[in-house]
């Protein structure tokens, strides 16, 4: 089970308090996206773009205390992400005002 | 007995605010979805409780909403702008080739007849159609395809399609205008598109006169006059009286006719409204006076309408979506400033009052009068 973190506009959109639980048998960026977009359609072109799947430019990801945002959209989240021990973070950038 | 709705977008939600038909006191719901930008909301002429709203963010781009009951709940539906084809390029500020990229919905026009059929502009300047109630979007790309693409530049706002009319009697002729490109019009319901930019003259460009390439600001109709049009250019007030064929200089004795918003009286064709803004470079009424101009012959001879607006250290602005008008008899005209007042008259600009004083910056109004 993997633990995902929201930031608060994505949260107030999908309808969600607190962290969204996923059930993705190999956790990579790009599948936990895909299934956090499949379990909450209105999310889809938030995070990513529709089609492209690029990342917005403001969104990062972190894990484990760790920024992972540049780190290849297929490759194994940490262990502890996996395992649900540490949480998978969605941040918006601070920007705007 | 009948009564006003106002759809009121700003840069931190959105807001309503409703009254009974004597418009003397306003019930405000909101803000909704706060802290988004809402550049518009708007109804369906043919149900009234069918609302549309883009909201946006610089982080998480575009989500369109739909309502079912004059705004008490709301459902996302679909938010897939996708250009046809191979976008291309249109012009840059330094007139270098840029690509088309998708960053937000401007405008969202409801058909006259069908809730289900909605038309967004979006910038960078193109025109999206929905027929299912905003679910999906395809775009009529032959605007966007028109040979003078490419040469169309953006605003400082951005290369945004803004202002959508259709035409009342016959629903295959549409206008809109793009800032920077100028006003175009279909006949075949979207599927071709000519310029319509005769007449107009931007000093600020190397052909003055040339087909395209006008920053229009906002153009607006009576739908009992359709083929007459008003436009509030970069600079100068123009109108049309053949279908944007052709334009004419109406600013007549306006003290600036730099501005945003024009709009017209929902029941004499000849009266129009604008908000003259002191330059390009300043943005800020004239004087510290913010003062609507009326005039009553279709242009030319303006009169200031001060009766309730702040005259003296005012220093807000209108933008182009920020102007409506309801149906009701005498007319009520509205407007929010970048200051977050909306105020209102309902006695076709002859006073107003603030409704409210201290939203967030305004970025559109429109007004929905309901039976």
């Amino acid at each position: 089970m993997i633990r995902v973190v929201l930031p608060q506009h994505l949260r107030t959109l999908a309808g969600v308090d607190g962290e969204v639980e996923l059930e993705v048998p190999e956790p990579t960026q790009r599948s936990v996206l895909d299934a956090l977009e499949a379990q909450y359609p209105v999310l889809r072109g938030t995070i990513r773009d529709h089609g492209t799947a690029k990342r917005r430019d403001f969104i990062r990801f972190f894990a484990c205390g760790q920024d992972i945002t540049l780190e290849p959209a297929d490759e194994p989240l940490p262990e502890a992400v996996s395992s649900g021990a540490e949480v998978f973070r969605v941040v918006a950038a601070m920007a705007g005002g | 007995m009948s009564g006003v709705r106002l759809l009121v977008g700003t840069r931190k939600g959105a807001f309503i605010l409703t009254s009974d038909g004597t418009r003397d006191d306003w019930d405000v719901q909101g803000p909704l979805f706060a802290g988004w930008e809402l550049y518009h909301l708007n109804g369906s002429p043919a149900d009234p409780d069918r609302l549309y709203a883009s909201q946006s963010t610089g982080w998480h781009g575009q989500v369109i909403q739909r309502s079912e009951d004059g705004g008490k709940t709301w459902e996302t539906v679909g938010n897939e702008f996708t250009y046809d084809g191979v976008p291309g390029t249109h012009q840059w500020y330094d007139g270098t080739q840029h690509p088309w990229e998708f960053a937000r919905v401007w405008h969202l026009e409801p058909s006259l007849d069908d809730p289900d059929t909605v038309f967004a502009g979006v910038e960078d300047a193109a025109l999206f159609k929905s027929t299912d109630g905003g679910q999906t979007w395809e775009e009529l790309s032959g605007l966007r395809k028109h040979p003078s693409g490419e040469n169309w530049q953006p605003g400082a706002g951005g290369l945004c399609l803004h202002s959508i009319l259709i035409h009342p009697d016959d629903p295959q002729r549409m206008f809109i205008a793009i800032s920077a490109a100028g006003c175009f019009r279909t006949d075949d319901g979207g599927e071709t598109w000519s310029p319509i930019n005769k007449g107009l003259r931007s000093p600020e460009l190397p052909d003055e006169e040339r087909e395209v390439g006008h920053c229009v600001h906002r153009i607006a109709m009576n739908p009992s006059k359709p083929d007459t049009l008003f436009m509030q250019k970069h600079w100068h007030v123009m109108r049309s009286d053949d279908g944007g064929d052709s334009w004419q200089k109406v600013s007549g004795n306006l003290p600036s006719d730099f501005g945003f918003p024009i709009e017209v009286h929902p029941h004499d064709p000849e009266t129009v409204y604008v908000v003259p803004i002191e330059s390009d470079s300043e943005h800020v009424p004239p004087e510290g006076k913010l003062r609507v101009y009326r005039s009553k012959s279709g242009g030319n001879e303006w009169e200031a309408l001060t009766n309730g607006l702040p005259q003296e250290h005012c220093y807000v602005n209108v933008l182009r979506d920020a102007m409506s008008v309801d149906s009701l008899d005498p007319g009520g005209v509205y407007f929010g400033t970048t200051g977050g007042q909306v105020y209102a008259s309902s006695d076709s600009g002859d006073s107003w009052t603030a409704i409210v004083h201290d939203l967030p910056a305004v970025l559109s109004v429109e007004a929905q009068t309901l039976p």
